[in-house]
């Protein structure tokens, strides 16, 4: 981040508090919960039967004519990528091919996309027929799956579960041609696609860059993943909205769910050049791996986390006291938060007791790939408001959680806020964007 | 002024051998990969044969395999070509007290890494248990029963696509920047190109970057082959992959995973490591075109390899050898065609453009980063890799594809590129370290 400044001048999420990010921000000032039992399939069987679920939307409505055919080939996670892409784009003044063809402002060639994204699971429903037909004695034959199973899978199906499709529908619907990625590192993936978009800017690549996430796990085989690892609740199934209960004692795991956020980057001067809006800088970005043979979780001091926290603030040229908020990746999962609270305070000292802590997926749901994305968004719509909302379900503090967690909303000039992530398997990530002035 | 970034260390797990002096003796020799589908049984499916990594022994590489027993075969595979590159370029593995004058806060990590296989067999079952055939619609209680009690926490979790970077970063003690990306079959260009960037900024002394991807399983098979991206020439696997051939019918589905160490040149310097190259320019684009083509004129990869150029400023004029993505398929060998003669100009067809694939196979995410090497080797030796199996030109395609011979030459500078579906493009650009 050497050479130029990137600032944030759109953003766009569809979550499980409404289809814009201004829906999202309004819901999480009111407390809203967006978490609810599962419609997607029936959970019955399922230790957890709660997910945050996007409400109803049409595909159809976002995108342009041309590529209405190719909406078949989207799973839900590209689905709610392209959604929030469009309306990024908009809230930042862009001009895309998608948007109106006729009025592009864009320099396609010098536009990035950076998407996080998850391994995206395939829909059990489509493939079955397949399945079916390839049972001998009551089994599953992979003879009869390659003579006659695999002939009734659609012929494009692959292109429906490839990562990186999110970014390519995007990037074909409003013609970016510029550095194109898409980052695979679970939870953490929504932040290092954003410091990679960034980068890219920073280094001249490119001008202006989509970024963030998008992920959609309420399908059957992540949720069972999520159960069989131990990290959901299965304790709440019956009180969806005090569920998810992030540094709280009584927190019993995360609940999971759908959502897409994606912001766009901007170098500061064409920004500048074309009048728009700049909602924040991003002005530090810190990653680092966590080293725990136990994948799925946190190791027990963060120390990954904690390294992520200060490089961050050290790329800032910030102290820890100056920063107002802070929204930590906070998942509800009891040892995950323990650990997490550990590295905040181990990286911040003195200040970690005072600065604003606000986690938000006892309302958004740990939305995977598009989580810290949501965070960012939400950072900046509270440095924006000048407000900080209540933190929800953390009711009574878990012992050995010294942060101070926001009960009550509240009025604040936030200057500096961080965001931080981590994924089962170790990456981290933290961001620092500082409000402009 | 920018670090410069040097390569220092190789390590690979290939259909052509499992350490890099075995492939590069298998590339000279033009021997093949390719042969009989052996992962599961493939033999009613379109296509029953594949590039697959033999004989490989995970204990070979680690004083605790039981840290590693639930990965998936890319995890597993990028666990020896990890410890291949750290012992060539001095980096210590599994201890607490690193003594290679490395500092773990700046040793990061970057692979184009791809998800592994499903949890055949259950999750085969429990389709077959919770699909109601007369309703046409599936019971999730029945099937959540199978799942529930035959799914094993860890395998599933092992199939996430960061996790092969989360098992170098519990080999090596890792705490630098490390992302894992999966950009199809450009990823692991992109890990490299990206990895380099890293370094380049200072945000970390040395990465451990690559590639690691197995789509060999009954899934990764079904779709290629419902895309019919696949060769089928069941009755010759070892002469299928012919990449810029008239009779070119598909790509050849491989596995691996390829790792290299890249450096700081101060820290290396520092350190005293041999350096075997030096990567000077990188270019990433896409294509932005459609979902299931390429576009007709090359435009993304056309960009990349401009900005791979520029960014190493350098003229194509100064590239002596193509390393192309080649798979054998009739659209991706035509268009990169096209695209080297937009870039290259009059030089187009004197400058040597091979293809390894014909040999290895497509290793999907970790191809670019295995081709990569053999980049590295080329540049060593002087020798540049053949195209083999290039028995019947195309007449459309007229460029030097370096055929079915390796060729003696002067070899400083090479172009490494790696295009992927969705219109993903990635160049990278080496030279020979002076």
């Amino acid at each position: 981040m050497s050479s130029s400044r990137v600032v944030i001048t759109g953003f766009g999420a569809i979550t499980p508090l409404g289809l814009t990010a201004t829906d999202m921000w309004a819901a999480l000032c009111a407390g809203r919960v967006g978490i609810d039992r599962i419609s997607a399939f029936d959970p019955v069987g399922f230790d957890c039967q709660l997910a945050g679920q996007v409400p109803e939307y049409k595909i159809r409505d976002y995108v342009p004519k041309s590529h209405r055919k190719a909406t078949k080939l989207m799973s839900r996670d590209i689905e709610l990528a392209v959604v929030a892409a469009r309306e990024a784009f908009v809230h930042a003044g862009l001009v895309t091919k998608g948007i109106d063809p006729e009025n592009i402002n864009i320099n396609p060639e010098r536009t990035a996309i950076n998407v996080g994204a998850g391994l995206i699971s395939c829909d059990l429903v489509e493939l079955a027929p397949a399945v079916a037909a390839s049972i001998t004695d009551g089994k599953f034959d992979i003879h009869k799956w390659g003579k006659e199973g695999l002939e009734l899978v659609t012929p494009l199906w692959l292109l429906k579960y490839l990562p990186n499709m999110l970014a390519c529908h995007v990037g074909i619907i409003h013609d970016l041609q510029g550095p194109s990625n898409t980052i695979t590192c679970a939870e953490a993936a929504a932040h290092l696609a954003m410091a990679e978009a960034a980068q890219t800017i920073a280094r001249g690549s490119s001008d202006v860059a989509l970024a963030g996430g998008a992920e959609a796990k309420v399908n059957p085989i992540v949720m069972i993943r999520q159960c069989l690892l131990k990290r959901t609740t299965s304790e709440n199934n019956d009180a969806p909205t005090s569920a998810c209960r992030p540094f709280d004692a009584d927190a019993k795991g995360s609940v999971f769910g759908e959502a897409a956020g994606l912001v766009i980057l901007e170098d500061l001067d064409h920004a500048a050049r074309r009048g728009a809006k700049v909602y924040a800088e991003v002005v530090g970005f810190g990653q680092s791996n966590n080293i725990n043979p136990a994948y799925e979780h946190l190791e027990p001091d963060g120390k990954g986390i904690r390294i992520a926290i200060e490089k961050a603030l050290a790329e800032a040229r910030i102290g820890p006291e100056d920063l107002d908020l802070i929204i930590p990746h906070g998942t509800g999962i009891p040892a995950d938060d323990r650990a997490e609270a550990g590295a905040i305070e181990a990286a911040l000292g003195e200040a970690a007791a005072k600065i604003p802590v606000w986690p938000t997926k006892s309302m958004l749901s740990n939305t995977g790939a598009a989580a810290g994305a949501l965070d960012v968004v939400a950072a900046v719509c509270a440095m924006n408001d000048g407000k900080i909302p209540a933190a929800k379900n953390c009711d009574r503090k878990a012992e050995a959680c010294n942060l101070n967690i926001v009960n009550q909303p509240q009025e604040a000039n936030i200057r500096h806020a961080l965001c931080c992530s981590y994924s089962y398997g170790g990456q981290t990530a933290a961001v620092i964007l500082r409000k402009t002035d | 002024m920018a670090e410069r970034v040097v390569i220092t260390g190789m390590g690979i797990v290939c259909p052509l051998g499992n350490d890099v002096q075995t492939l590069w003796q298998a590339i000279l020799a033009g021997k093949s990969g390719v042969a009989k589908t052996t992962v599961f049984d493939a033999s009613t499916f379109p296509t029953t044969f594949d590039a697959e990594v033999k004989d490989y022994d995970l204990a070979e590489y680690t004083k605790n395999p039981k840290l590693h027993k639930d990965s998936n075969r890319g995890s597993a595979f990028v666990v020896g070509a990890a410890v291949q590159a750290c012992r060539q370029a001095g980096i210590d593995v599994e201890t607490t007290e690193p003594a290679d004058g490395i500092d773990r806060g700046r040793l990061g990590i970057y692979l184009g890494a791809g998800e592994g296989s499903v949890d055949n067999d259950v999750f085969f079952a429990a389709i077959v248990e919770g699909w109601d055939t007369e309703k046409n619609e599936m019971d999730w209680g029945r099937w959540a029963k199978v799942a529930f009690a035959r799914m094993d926490a860890m395998r599933e979790l092992e199939q996430e696509p960061n996790m092969p970077a989360a098992h170098i970063a519990i080999l090596t003690g890792a705490r630098g920047p490390t992302r894992s990306c999966l950009t199809a079959c450009a990823a692991s260009t992109q890990a490299v190109g990206e990895a380099t960037m890293m370094i380049r900024r200072g945000d970390a002394d040395v990465m451990i970057a690559g590639g690691a991807h197995s789509m060999i399983h009954p899934l990764g098979l079904t779709g290629f082959n419902r895309l019919t991206a696949l060769s089928t020439r069941n009755d010759s696997p070892q002469t299928a992959s012919r990449p810029f051939t008239a009779s070119r019918d598909g790509f050849i589905l491989g596995e691996g995973a390829a790792v290299v160490i890249l450096e700081s040149l101060t820290s290396a310097r520092k350190r005293g490591v041999e350096i075997l190259s030096e990567v000077i320019g990188y270019g990433s684009s896409a294509d932005a075109f459609r979902v299931t083509d390429m576009h007709e004129e090359g435009r993304g990869a056309i960009q990349a390899m401009t900005a791979a150029l520029a960014d190493a400023g350098i003229s194509y004029k100064d590239v002596d050898y193509i390393n192309t993505h080649g798979t054998s398929t009739a659209e991706n060998d035509l268009i990169e065609t096209k695209a080297i003669k937009a870039v290259f100009k009059e030089e187009a067809k004197s400058t040597p453009a091979s293809s390894v694939k014909s040999m290895l196979g497509h290793l999907i995410g970790a191809a670019g980063a295995a081709e990569l090497i053999t980049c590295v080797l080329a540049i060593r030796d002087n020798i540049v890799p053949p195209t083999m199996n290039l028995i019947d030109p195309d007449p459309q395609l007229d460029l030097d594809y370096v055929p079915n011979e390796p060729r003696k030459m002067p070899v400083n500078v090479v172009m490494n590129e790696s295009f992927g579906f969705g219109g993903q493009n990635n160049v990278v650009i080496i030279r020979r370290f002076s």
